[in-house]
């Protein structure tokens, strides 16, 4: 029975880790470029959601949209201007420059807002859930309902409009896109945006579950790294099979060896995998 | 007596699909061997096979009986095969002659470097480079990178030498500068394995020919015997071109 | 020779930095040398193999507590430092086995992960290492003085060491053949070179010297714990330092190293507060604005103004 326990554990974490990685994967996977932004990009829509219930009552539930739309525009702003200026260099050259951004970035929230811990206390919580032996916080659950909805929203962005079909066009072939007439840099903006967007809305959402730092940034950087190996890259479904997996493997980790060892396992189940499978569970093989 | 290379029932499979089709052919020392066949049709892969670049994933690839099927690409180069590619694959930031120099010195020709520099000015005048030995690679023409890949390839003092389409691209006189260098290294001693686009080409310099179509081998002998034969031309023209050419004779290449 | 000269001259330049400065002087003249170490270490990968990797912090952690380790146990300095650069290098060689086929940004995070994991195993060994809490190891009977002076020199001479691997391996074999794998890494193979032999041999040597500065760097503040020698800037700034003195070169690490812990010295007397958005600033104009080095801007600045001289 307990083992029910830790799988509902590990797929609600799952659902969250999901949207955590979603954006980074997509911006990965189109732009092949790793944003280290993507941390603290998440922090930032903490804030938002932070201060948006603290001044106007918003719940995080809808200031999700808010913080998703504001990080957008930072997204888009900083590949025109910055990224987008270096996107055709090696790796190591965008790799260094998002990092460079990210202490101006996690310099500037700490500046702001300071180290301490905060979080949002709803003033009414939804309280817990029970399904038969299982019990699972109402809150949590309804923010990985919202994080797949989130997510979903963007497969279906990605799939059906014109700039979702740009985006995809660009991944497959950067220059015959361009030759179609596709503005390569602007999709790259609108792609980083859209990562960002994914970012600032899970960041929101994951406000009202853990305490809100910039000093969180690294972990969550650290938790898109390990999906997108886990489920392969650029892809929706990819970060969603990924996060699940992360989810359950930290979840029975934790309950196998304990909870210290949690992200000890995570780190070398991605050794594990960049050795055998570089491309993810679900991913292709031969893609850089 | 052994060929220089042999391949014995050889096939490459890529996932399903079997981009070399268990192929039996060997190459004898000092021929210059013609490889043709229409786009796709496995040329390139039996090259990467043969270098090690995509082991067989059947079959044996001898050279002079020695099985090196399954040797790493280096190991291969440093037991004398050498190929040039398709896509001229340069060290762009390097020099022209350090391009060379990077042949003769890993391919075991050049015991130390200050020997594999001085090789390798040899190996710019034989190709015509000499000229521009110190302009950084990327600078050159497209016609000037293929001598640079076959002069890398000679630098690395090879018993057998594959090329991969270096004429493609090449106006005609420059066609012909090129095939009068290949005549000159197989005059060397040098054997010569020919990919070629190009029917007039690859008949007036090949001494064999063997065509490839859909990953197997369908021809090998003299040119005017391959290029008579109806499978061949059924291949390259389509069936209804050669039931056309059947009435009168096939023509003869160049 | 010229390369050998300069080296010398900056060696003998550098050993007189004890009777120009005093302690804090010092201080900071151990820190340079300590990072021009893992400048040049990461250079061996980073520069000439062309893989971005992040392991520096690794290699670095990993040879402070191997000497931490040994030094508890009763093992002589000498020993315990020199073994510090052996285990970081057996394990460079072992790593670099697993993630060296991986190229761009996956050899990236691998490289980034093995420091985490090897991090959480320090913390997970408290009986060996301390775990979290850190290791105390023992304070060495000198003045004040002769510590920093001891400790100076003993980063210098490492730094001096690196730095002649670096010329040694620029001029050999191995340095012309990971120029090749930087440049087209199957073009390599074709021509005969190993590879993967070159690669772990380049990712070996950005192991060993900067394991024996982890080592040095133990002695040196005598109390290390897993988030000061595994921090992920000590992987990041020697990258910076590289592409700031040119990278690929023999002594642009070196140049590199001295220019952003001047600017840092300099900055973090005044700006305490936002000293890693300065960093990061650093980064953002380097990699926009001078993608090949400080060297070659001032060098091209250089050619562009002698046209406007007087004409001969």
């Amino acid at each position: 029975m307990i083992y029910l326990q830790v799988l509902a554990n590990g797929l609600v974490l799952g659902g969250l880790y999901a949207a955590i990685a979603v954006g980074f994967s997509l911006v990965w996977g189109v732009l092949n470029v790793i944003n280290l932004l993507h941390g603290s990009f998440i922090v930032l829509g903490s804030y938002v959601a932070f201060f948006a219930y603290a001044y106007f009552g918003i719940h995080p539930f809808l200031s999700a949209g808010i913080a998703g739309a504001a990080l957008f525009a930072l997204g888009y702003v900083v590949q025109a201007g910055l990224v987008n200026r270096v996107i055709a260099a090696p790796v190591l050259i965008t790799l260094i420059l998002t990092f460079g951004l990210d202490l101006i970035l996690n310099n500037a929230m700490l500046l702001a807002f300071s180290a301490d811990y905060r979080k949002v206390n709803l003033a009414h919580p939804l309280g817990s859930l029970e399904l038969g032996p299982i019990f699972l916080p109402g809150d949590r659950v309804a923010a990985m309902v919202l994080a797949f909805l989130l997510t979903a929203l963007l497969y279906r962005v990605l799939r059906d409009s014109r700039i979702g079909r740009a985006i995809i066009a660009v991944r497959m072939d950067r220059e015959a896109a361009a030759l179609m007439g596709v503005d390569v840099k602007r999709i790259n903006a609108i792609t980083f945006g859209l990562g960002a967007f994914m970012a600032g809305a899970a960041g929101a959402l994951l406000s009202i579950i853990y305490p809100i730092s910039p000093l969180n940034s690294s972990l969550f950087l650290g938790k898109a790294f390990v999906v997108c190996v886990l489920g392969g890259l650029g892809s929706v479904p990819g970060a969603m099979v990924g996060g699940v997996a992360l989810g359950l493997i930290e979840s029975f980790g934790a309950y196998w060896l304990g909870p210290e060892h949690a992200i000890t396992l995570s780190f070398s189940i991605l050794l594990v995998l960049l050795f055998v499978r570089p491309s993810g569970i679900l991913g292709k093989r031969g893609y850089e | 007596m052994t060929a220089l290379l042999a391949l014995e029932g050889v096939s490459r499979r890529f996932g399903g699909l079997a981009a070399l089709d268990t192929v039996t052919l060997s190459v004898e020392a000092g021929e210059i061997l013609g490889l043709i066949g229409p786009n796709g049709a496995g040329k390139t892969t039996l090259i990467n096979v043969v270098t090690g670049v995509h082991p067989a994933t059947a079959g044996r690839v001898l050279l002079q009986g020695e099985d090196i099927t399954r040797l790493k690409p280096y190991r291969i180069a440093r037991k004398g095969l050498a190929r040039t590619f398709q896509i001229v694959q340069p060290f762009p930031r390097m020099s022209v002659l350090e391009n060379v120099a990077a042949g003769a010195v890993f391919a075991g020709a050049a015991p130390s470097l200050k020997e594999g520099l001085r090789l390798s000015r040899e190996h710019l005048a034989f190709t015509g480079l000499a000229q521009i030995a110190d302009k950084p690679a990327s600078t050159l023409t497209l016609a000037q990178r293929k001598r640079l890949e076959l002069a890398k390839g000679l630098a690395m003092n090879p018993r057998f030498l594959m090329l991969d389409e270096v004429n493609a691209g090449l106006n005609s006189s420059e066609v012909d500068e090129a095939l009068a260098m290949i005549r000159r290294i197989a005059e060397r001693g040098v054997t010569i394995l020919v990919i070629e686009h190009l029917m007039k080409v690859v008949v007036s310099v090949s001494t064999r020919l063997a065509v490839l179509h859909h990953g197997a081998l369908i021809a090998v002998g003299t040119p005017r015997e391959v290029l008579a034969d109806r499978g061949v031309i059924e291949a390259y023209l389509g069936e209804k071109y050669a039931a056309r050419l059947a009435g009168a004779r096939p023509a003869e290449g160049a | 020779m010229r390369d050998w000269l300069l080296l010398l001259l900056l060696a003998l330049a550098c050993s007189l930095l004890p009777l120009a400065g005093d302690n804090y002087v010092l201080r900071l003249g151990t820190i340079v040398a300590m990072y021009a170490v893992l400048a040049q270490s990461w250079n061996f990968i980073g520069g000439l193999a062309g893989y971005p990797s992040f392991a520096t912090a690794a290699f670095f952690g990993l040879g402070a507590y191997t000497s931490a380790v040994l030094l508890s146990y009763g093992a002589p300095t000498g020993l315990a430092w020199t073994a510090a650069g052996g285990m970081a290098c057996l394990f460079a060689a072992l790593i670099g086995g697993a993630i060296l086929h991986l190229k761009g940004h996956y050899f990236a995070i691998a490289s980034l992960a093995v420091g985490e994991v090897l991090r959480e195993v320090v913390n997970t060994t408290p009986d060996l290492t301390g775990g979290g809490m850190g290791m105390n190891l023992p304070v060495p009977k000198l003045s004040v003085a002769a510590a920093a002076q001891t400790f100076y020199f003993s980063m210098l001479a490492l730094a001096a060491l690196t730095t002649a691997a670096a010329i040694i391996v620029q001029r050999s074999r191995l340095g012309f053949g990971l120029r090749c794998i930087q440049q087209n890494e199957d073009a390599a193979n074709i021509l005969g070179v190993n590879a993967y032999g070159y690669k772990t041999a380049a990712f070996c040597l950005s192991a060993v010297f900067a394991g024996m500065a982890g080592a040095i760097y133990a002695s040196w503040v005598h109390y290390i714990e897993p988030p000061d020698v595994f921090d992920i800037l000590l992987a990041v700034k020697p990258l910076v330092m590289v592409l700031l003195g040119g990278i690929g070169t023999v002594f642009g690490p070196i140049i590199g190293a001295f220019l952003l812990i001047a600017f840092e010295e300099l900055v973090w007397r005044s700006f305490l507060t936002i000293h890693a958005a300065m960093l990061g600033g650093i980064i953002v104009v380097l990699v926009l604005f001078m993608p090949n080095g400080l060297l070659a801007l001032v060098r091209s600045g250089l050619a562009r103004l002698r046209p406007a001289g007087p004409k001969p």
